[in-house]
């Protein structure tokens, strides 16, 4: 309902006049959600401005800007070094806008001993390499792996970053959503799953090392928005060179505290911390 | 008073009518057919384009596979893969195996309910069975799989000890919960339709009770109890969203009726919404629904032909 309202209210500004300013905002599918809302809380207190989000993923939204057929890029991951040369020889400067973090944060069960897993584990426990959480300093029983449907871009973040593009085990158990996987961890003292950050109340963090011999740390806004939670990803604005006009009031309004509450809203950590 | 007197106001109102209705019976049988040719026609990439057999050729979902060449080939869903993987084993023996779950948990209580309702229960005890037991396909599935996933799965691992919370037997158990109504009421309706000629023979021979029901009323309506239980197969291998809540849906070959499964259906449920159009993927999943629609139909049309079958030798003619 709200999303026809936008539209209604973007075809109507549209037909008004085309000194209405109009930002187009295109990319990551991931970031989709999060862009509609910071659009719609935008467009409440800034009439005159119009916002066209649409998704597509990072790499068409990418090429998209280098195209000249967005004003805003939304991606969920740097350009490429092909990328990079094709924005070169078309002359458009990439500026980057940082307006968003996304931590995953592994859960365990309330009873589980195990307190951190390094990244090196977490990857070979969702690749069937470990199997038994004895192997991992706990009691001599099976790991039971949860995990998200194979369309969710937490799966594919997971598979990417943690796994280094390899499959999950086939025996891990794809639920529906972050709160299915919470609650499986929550009634399973064998289980493992992955998920957003802001769901802990029945289920414990496992602290994540980057390897053997470094810190464990924690999930948490803090952690990840000073960048030491291992497993978390930067969402990106791009733009063509320095933002100005009204484009500059809206990227300044998203880093704003107003902005800011958007992306909290939306279960993202903002880039500063709080 | 003037006796009624049935004067037909407009002959052609009447033919409209009479067509109206025709099509109206006909309507269901047109959606069918046009259903059948638009889920097929999304799935015919797979047989034509060289593009999409590249990742999904009939030999692909049907036979092992071998990914890397250090490990042993194996039959593998993953569609959402550097390299996709579109076996359709895992999925079909999922479906199976829930469906044995179900028949296996369903069919005794079923039939078991049935017999008493029709031969043993007092008239008032019936009026009291039959409602309740029908009123349990009035219980919509994502009820049932909301309870499978959060009371039944927790109680059967308590039970039994099992290492996944989510699996087969919790999935088969809900779904019987689904099927019972069906074969109980198909059971039901043929023990009651054995002509009461039967019995009275029967029981003019000197049997008693127990004797005219499992001598005589049982053989004579087992086919039509044998219907029932396929027609409840059928629902188990189409029903959706009690599986794709309390299964685990993970994607893999076990012999083990403790695993967690993924099945046909609650893979085009979880997949589908997200899928690439046109795709390979989008192209499978449109081949799981064909077989899915192909599967359930011939099953159902067996157990329909049975029941009819049935009616003849009763009754004489068909009703």
């Amino acid at each position: 309902m709200r999303r026809l309202l936008a539209q209604a209210v973007l075809i109507l500004a549209l037909s008004q006049a085309a000194m209405a300013g109009q930002i187009t905002v295109k990319g990551s599918d991931t970031m989709v959600r999060l862009c509609q809302r910071l659009a719609e809380e935008y467009m409440k207190g800034h009439k005159q401005t119009v916002i066209q989000v649409s998704g597509g993923g990072s790499s068409s939204g990418i090429a998209a800007l280098i195209n000249d057929a967005t004003r805003v890029c939304a991606s969920s991951r740097l350009l490429t070094d092909a990328e990079t040369r094709i924005a070169e020889t078309k002359g458009v400067k990439v500026h980057q806008v940082v307006v968003a973090l996304d931590g995953i944060a592994i859960y365990l069960h309330k009873n589980n001993p195990i307190v951190d897993l390094t990244l090196g584990q977490l990857r070979d426990i969702y690749t069937d390499r470990i199997t038994n959480w004895k192997d991992l300093g706990g009691p001599d029983r099976q790991i039971v792996l949860y995990g998200r449907e194979n369309n969710s871009g937490t799966y594919t973040y997971f598979q990417k970053q943690i796994l280094g593009g390899e499959d999950f085990a086939d025996r891990c158990e794809p639920l529906p959503g972050t709160a299915s996987v919470v609650n499986a961890v929550a009634h399973d003292v064998n289980g493992i799953g992955y998920g957003g950050i802001a769901w802990a109340t029945t289920i414990k963090y496992a602290g994540i090392k980057v390897n053997d011999s470094a810190q464990a740390v924690l999930p948490s806004a803090a952690n990840v928005s000073d960048r030491s939670y291992p497993i978390s990803r930067e969402l990106y604005f791009f733009l063509n060179g320095e933002p100005t006009g009204e484009t500059r009031e809206f990227i300044d309004w998203v880093l704003s505290s107003a902005g800011e509450q958007v992306v909290v809203e939306s279960g993202y950590v903002p880039v500063r911390a709080k | 008073m003037t006796p009624y007197q049935f004067k037909p106001k407009s002959r052609w109102r009447e033919f409209l009518g009479e067509k109206f209705i025709a099509l109206n019976a006909f309507a269901a049988l047109i959606a069918i057919l046009l259903i059948f040719v638009f889920i097929f026609k999304e799935a015919t990439p797979i047989f034509t384009s060289s593009e999409v057999q590249k990742e999904a050729s009939l030999n692909k979902m049907t036979f092992k596979q071998q990914f890397q060449p250090d490990k042993p080939s194996k039959w593998s869903w993953q569609p959402n893969s550097d390299r996709p993987k579109y076996s359709l084993w895992p999925l079909f023996l999922g479906t199976i195996k829930a469906a044995i779950i179900a028949m296996l948990f369903a069919a005794p209580l079923a039939i078991g309910a049935a017999i008493y309702s029709a031969e043993f229960a007092s008239r008032r005890m019936r009026e009291i069975i039959k409602p309740v037991i029908e009123l349990l396909a009035g219980i919509p599935s994502v009820v049932l799989g909301f309870f499978a996933l959060i009371v039944l799965a927790t109680f059967l691992q308590d039970l039994f000890g099992l290492t996944y919370r989510l699996n087969i037997l919790n999935a088969g158990i809900a779904l019987g919960l689904a099927i019972i109504p069906i074969i109980f009421t198909v059971a039901e309706d043929a023990m009651n339709s054995v002509p009461t000629s039967l019995r009275d023979a029967a029981r003019a021979l000197g049997a008693n009770p127990w004797q005219v029901s499992f001598t005589m009323v049982l053989p004579a309506a087992l086919p039509g109890i044998a219907a029932g239980v396929v027609l409840g197969f059928g629902r188990a291998i189409g029903e959706t969203m009690i599986v794709l809540m309390a299964s685990g849906n993970a994607a893999i070959v076990s012999a083990s009726f403790v695993d967690s499964a993924r099945t046909l259906s609650a893979t085009i449920a979880a997949e589908l919404a997200e899928v690439v159009f046109g795709s390979a993927h989008y192209n499978v999943l449109f081949f799981i629904g064909t077989a899915l629609f192909v599967f359930t139909f011939v099953v159902n049309l067996g157990g329909e032909l049975v029941l009819q079958r049935l009616k003849i030798r009763f009754q004489g003619k068909l009703s």
